[in-house]
């Protein structure tokens, strides 16, 4: 299975001369099978330029994963070329919307409504599916089987197991770790810090063993502190989830858009520093970042 | 009761709304960009009708979760802050409970009642061991064991007026009243929405068979919310319309080992417990 980062940003793409090597597309990896076979986890700005190569390939289908239904995650949707040529398939899958009622299918429908974007989703040419997911289902696609599983976000988030070739790896999609609402002097404290620990453990037992685990890292601890609630995790919380689950190798993804290059370098340092010698081997995601399990 | 009255009842329910205190303040929380999850499941998890539906929705084969959730604190888990407090809003935007239903009910009555039952079934199954979030459950199934006296006030108020009218005389038994007036009990209309609403089997066996149950006794939790609802009314905790205290199927009073008063005496901190809901709702009912 080969993987590649395609958009490695969150919440808003950041181009510019301080953000060339780590990238300033918005989420989107692209993973191919060993013997043919594409997948897409999520569809953030990185898409578009993979859009344009699938076209130029000639590859005729694919399927795409989304985690959830933030901007960072479908705004190149719109902009992915195999939706406007007739003959491709396209398969969309991803979370419901629990407020509204509605499956994956209106996430096109909506974003791409007049007067926001000047082609209806009813206008695109390609043969599109739409496949409304449910926590913890298998997707068979015949190279690849993908599971999704509900993670911890201010919008329904699915994680995607992905196994391929004998090999396998989880994608968080945004992701906060859980935690307790109540404070130790509640009454509901130990109650809840159990259902939290059945949420944690339910998610671990699940990724034990992956080979690459691709986790949102959008914090230092120090900004986590304060950032509690905001639905993304530190890069040590990404570590320690690795570790847990005794991934190979955790990727950490979801740059803040504040990050330039050198802050990153400089965080990476830092972290290298204080998680040496713990046995977690971690790479900071950068657009274009290929990898071979 | 025939398919059609049925079908009615169960659309009916659809429209049920929250009451107006527990809305009151789920919206003034979701106005707050600070609100704490904390105090919007607090006041969540004390609502019978935001009860319920949160459930049936985090239960629906639409949002496809691959366990059964039975109480608000763990739906909690699973939905965080943010999707709990956009479905609680969308929830409270239902209209107010219609004047003449709530003139055939004492709404504030009916909600100690079945708080005091829910505190007093997790107390009891605490007390016979079961684990502390399991309790919540149980906390969840004395909540909603008498939802289906809504449906009937809500929707059904001259039959619901005149069985409460021949409730009041002493003796006499409130589901045989309801099946002769109506043809369906409380209890049966309160499990029929509960498998319409996909809520867990073990909350839908609790609420249908809450009035049924043999000499035998039933599962745990059944016999904890049979015991706590006789409790709640011989206590006298608010009022659902029903004043017979029934006593414990031999089953039951075998499962606890005590007679009905050894098991008051057993549960001091009840009084507390029932004490903080009747604050909560003079709270609600204030503003």
């Amino acid at each position: 299975m080969r993987i590649r980062f395609r958009g490695t940003r969150g919440s808003l793409p950041v181009p510019g001369p301080k953000t060339v090597r780590y990238g300033g597309n918005t989420t989107c990896i692209e993973v191919r099978g060993d013997h043919g076979g594409l997948l897409i986890l999520d569809a953030g700005t990185g898409i578009r330029g993979l859009g344009r190569e699938l076209v130029a390939e000639g590859v005729a289908s694919c399927d795409v994963f989304i985690t959830h239904l933030h901007w960072d995650h479908i705004s190149g949707l719109p902009f992915f070329l195999p939706l406007f040529l007739p003959g491709r398939r396209v398969a969309i899958y991803g979370p419901a919307d629990p407020l509204n009622m509605t499956g994956i299918e209106a996430v096109l429908d909506r974003q791409m409504e007049y007067p926001f974007f000047p082609v209806r989703a009813a206008e695109l040419s390609a043969d599109l599916e739409c496949r409304t997911l449910a926590d913890g289902e298998t997707v068979d696609l015949g190279f690849a089987r993908v599971s999704p599983l509900l993670m911890n976000h201010p919008a329904p988030n699915f994680g995607y197991l992905v196994q391929c070739d004998g090999k396998s790896m989880f994608f968080t999609g945004d992701h906060e770790p859980f935690v307790n609402i109540y404070s130790p002097e509640d009454r509901d404290f130990e109650m809840y810090a159990s259902l939290v620990e059945q949420r944690n453990r339910a998610i671990l037992d699940r990724l034990r063993g992956v080979d690459l685990l691709v986790v949102d890292a959008q914090y230092t601890s120090e900004e986590f502190a304060v950032k509690r609630g905001w639905g993304h995790g530190s890069m040590d919380s990404a570590l320690e989830m690795a570790r847990d689950a005794g991934a190979g190798l955790v990727v950490l993804t979801h740059h803040d858009m504040e990050r330039t290059d050198e802050d990153l370098d400089e965080l990476e340092a830092r972290l290298r520093a204080k998680w040496k010698g713990s046995g977690v081997r971690f790479e900071l995601a950068r657009e274009g970042l290929e990898l071979e399990l | 009761m025939n398919d059609d009255v049925r079908r009615k009842m169960l659309e009916a329910v659809e429209r049920m709304p929250a009451f107006p205190e527990s809305v009151h303040q789920v919206v003034e929380l979701a106005g707050d960009i600070n609100c704490s999850q904390k105090d919007l499941v607090e006041v969540i998890k004390l609502d019978p009708v935001f009860t319920l539906k949160i459930l049936r929705l985090v239960n629906s084969p639409f949002f496809g979760l691959s366990r059964e959730i039975s109480s608000i604190s763990h739906a909690s888990v699973y939905l965080g802050l943010n999707t709990l407090k956009n479905v609680a809003l969308g929830l409270a935007a239902v209209g107010a409970i219609p004047k003449s239903a709530s003139r055939r009910m004492d709404m504030g009555a009916f909600w100690l009642h079945s708080l005091a039952v829910a505190a007093c079934a997790s107390m009891l199954g605490r007390r016979l061991g079961v684990p502390r979030d399991d309790a919540a459950d149980y906390f969840a199934a004395g909540l909603l064991h008498d939802i289906g006296k809504v449906v009937f006030a809500l929707y059904m108020p001259d039959e619901y007026a005149t069985i409460a009218s021949e409730c009041a005389e002493p003796g006499t038994v409130l589901h045989r009243c309801e099946l002769k007036t109506i043809g369906i009990t409380h209890a049966d209309i309160g499990g029929l929405l509960a498998g319409k609403w996909h809520l867990p089997g073990e909350l839908r066996e609790a609420i249908a068979t809450h009035h049924s149950l043999g000499d035998g006794g039933g599962s745990l939790v059944n016999d904890c919310l049979f015991a706590a609802n006789q409790i709640s009314k011989k206590l006298s905790f608010g009022s659902a319309g029903n004043y017979e205290v029934e006593p414990l199927p031999p089953g039951v009073a075998d499962r606890f080992g005590v007679t009905m008063d050894e098991l008051v005496a057993d549960l001091p901190s009840l009084g507390e417990e029932v004490e903080n809901a009747r604050i909560f709702i003079k709270l609600g009912e204030a503003r």
